[in-house]
């Protein structure tokens, strides 16, 4: 380390104190907005009665309703979503701008108008539903299947632009060199660019998960409310808000919980990575 | 004569760029691609792995032809008998070193245990068993280069490509990396291709050398032939050699601008002129001797080279020349003065351009 005069040391120190009030202020009022509703959540927490709240089966039903499905969101979103982000980053796609545009339209959309869409497109009397009732006898809508469906079409970008980012950052001559040692492009997939971008697909996956658990609009159109079968945690909890404030409080609790998990877990990974 | 193992004709053609080159090489042969950057050396090694497509030419490895565009044949990358040891090696970080090496034999079907019994002697052949499961990240430049090496070599590739192998270590490591290298060369029994811009890893590793500019061949033969007779700026200045073109009459060479430089051999026609810096002596005023090759030139620049002071001039001759400490002290050099050069034609070397 270069040694400093001490004089341009303590000016230094005594900018870095000093923040203007014009942007401390908003800053904590900021701050404030984001931390005071969950600590009024815990406040108004009805403590005693919590473990009587969570006992109830309702509870447990919607709550692992909620973990399946997001689960299932995942895993279709692994499923499809790689390839999507490998097709995007790594070919010469044509059009390949406007179908980074359409993967990324449900990030934007209101959840709300993406469940009236799949209601359009799998409903009953929609393109494919029909098709799917007619030749399978399969529907969607209002099922368990339909909430995971509902799930995966808010949470999928998520996982695929985490991706693709991965994939334009790690170096595709790793690729070149599997495919010297005789590997096909589906093997260097596999066993050179997969384990390569593996904390990127991690991430993605969290963060998915995390929005699958969430989703609300989507689901609330497509899939319905019926406890048990289609009714989620946050479907639940705005429920039970109407009914009986003080297990909509416990339900928001769990959540609340589980989402702290989830950022824990994602920081462990981030901090993980190579 | 035995056809060669290699027997291929490049030609890529880019938006600013094309690469036209002939490569033949005997079994057992290690060729170098020498040449500045830029010059289409990496394009034709990438061309020879498959990873590049030809636009034109052929390319044959043992009488299999591998490419022709002509007939629309182009074998990809990983279905070729070719092993590359890439310039910053691109070992796969999250393997260790034997499942790198490992690599190319389980893409050949071989079960993971068995791949890895096969590899395991090459990492010994490597001075690496203790190192089996070390990630590249923790190995040093010169293991991981022999990792990359043996990782080549363990899927018995016909055609074996190095690019720049050994242009990512420092100085110390590249002695012993080069003679290491060397001496698994000399094993290899199939055709080896090396790529460097650093003559002296050419001139130590290769039997034949191909020197490249612009996409072109512009001189190829064993590295002595060429580090006597080099034909361009490019070699003259790789081997250290003052070189110029012109015309022969008898003893005489006359440049372009009529400059006569006289020599020993007798030629007539087109030729080149060669002498070492060190052939030349500098004189403050004209020189009595009868030499005949003698000029007026200034000094455009100083530089230290070895034990020696290197001057570089400009005139109706520019050239190099190489001084002890006290010749340049004594004739007081520096940039803009004005000296006289004598060179002996005994010294001076002169062959057909």
């Amino acid at each position: 380390m270069t040694p400093v005069p001490a004089s341009t040391r303590r000016r230094a120190r005594r900018g870095g104190g000093r923040v203007p009030y014009a942007l401390l202020l908003p800053a904590l009022l900021g701050l404030a907005f984001l931390v005071l509703p969950l600590v009024g959540l815990l406040v108004r927490a009805p403590w005693s009665a919590l473990p009587e709240q969570l006992s109830s089966p309702e509870v447990w039903q919607a709550l692992r309703l909620s973990l399946i499905c997001a689960t299932a969101a995942t895993g279709v979103s692994l499923v499809l979503g790689v390839p999507l982000a490998w097709l995007l980053a790594r070919t010469e796609l044509p059009g390949r701008r406007l179908v980074r545009a359409l993967v990324t339209l449900p990030l934007v959309l209101p959840p709300v108008v993406g469940g009236v869409a799949l209601l359009l497109v799998l409903g009953r009397n929609g393109i494919v539903g029909r098709w799917l009732d007619s030749a399978f006898g399969l529907t969607l809508p209002f099922t368990t299947p339909g909430v995971v469906l509902a799930e995966a079409f808010v949470a999928m970008p998520f996982l695929v632009i985490s991706v693709e980012g991965a994939l334009r950052a790690a170096d595709p001559r790793y690729e070149e060199a599997a495919a010297t040692l005789g590997a096909s492009r589906l093997t260097a997939f596999r066993r050179v660019t997969l384990p390569l971008i593996a904390p990127g697909i991690g991430a993605g996956a969290v963060l998915a998960w995390a929005r699958a658990l969430g989703e609300f609009g989507a689901t609330i159109t497509f899939a319905g409310n019926f406890p048990g079968r289609t009714q989620t945690m946050p479907l639940a909890v705005y429920l039970a808000m109407e009914s009986e404030p003080e297990a909509a409080i416990a339900l928001s609790l769990v959540l609340l919980a589980v989402s702290i998990a989830v950022l824990a877990g994602l920081r462990e990974r981030w901090m993980s990575t190579p | 004569m035995t056809p060669p193992a290699l027997d291929a004709r490049l030609r890529v053609d880019r938006a600013a760029f094309s690469l036209d080159l002939a490569l033949t090489a005997a079994p057992g042969e290690v060729l170098a691609l020498l040449g500045p950057n830029g010059a289409g050396k990496s394009t034709a090694l990438r061309a020879l792995a498959g990873l590049l497509p030809l636009t034109d030419g052929r390319l044959a490895l043992d009488g299999t032809v591998l490419e022709d565009p002509a007939a629309g044949l182009h074998t990809p990358a990983e279905e070729r008998p070719v092993g590359v040891v890439f310039q910053d090696y691109l070992l796969f970080p999250h393997l260790g070193a034997l499942d790198n090496i490992a690599f190319g034999l389980r893409c050949r079907g071989l079960r993971k245990a068995a791949a890895r019994e096969a590899a395991r002697p090459w990492l010994e052949r490597m001075g690496l068993a203790g190192h089996a499961a070390s990630r590249p990240r923790s190995l040093s430049g010169g293991q991981a280069q022999r990792v990359a090496l043996a990782r080549a070599l363990a899927v018995r590739p016909r055609l074996l490509l190095l690019d720049e192998p050994l242009a990512a270590l420092d100085a110390r490591t590249r002695l012993d990396v080069r003679a290491q290298l060397r001496r698994h060369l000399a094993e290899f029994e199939a055709v080896a291709v090396l790529v460097t811009h650093d003559p002296l890893d050419a001139m130590v590793l290769a039997d034949r050398l191909v020197v490249i500019e612009d996409g072109r061949e512009v001189q190829s033969g064993t590295p002595a032939e060429i580090a006597r007779h080099p034909r361009t700026d490019y070699i003259a200045r790789l081997v250290g050699l003052n070189l110029y073109r012109g015309t022969a009459d008898g003893h005489t060479v006359t440049l372009p601008d009529g400059t006569a430089l006289a020599t020993t051999e007798r030629l007539t026609g087109p030729a080149f002129v060669a002498f070492p810096p060190d052939a030349v002596t500098l004189h403050r005023g004209r020189p009595d001797s009868s030499a005949r090759n003698a000029w007026p030139l200034t000094v455009a620049g100083l530089d230290l080279h070895g034990d020696r002071i290197r001057v570089d001039l400009t005139g109706p001759l520019p050239l190099a020349a190489d001084l002890t400490h006290g010749a340049a002290a004594e004739l007081d050099l520096a940039p803009g003065r004005e000296v006289w050069a004598t060179v002996k034609a005994a010294q001076t070397h002169a062959y057909p351009a």
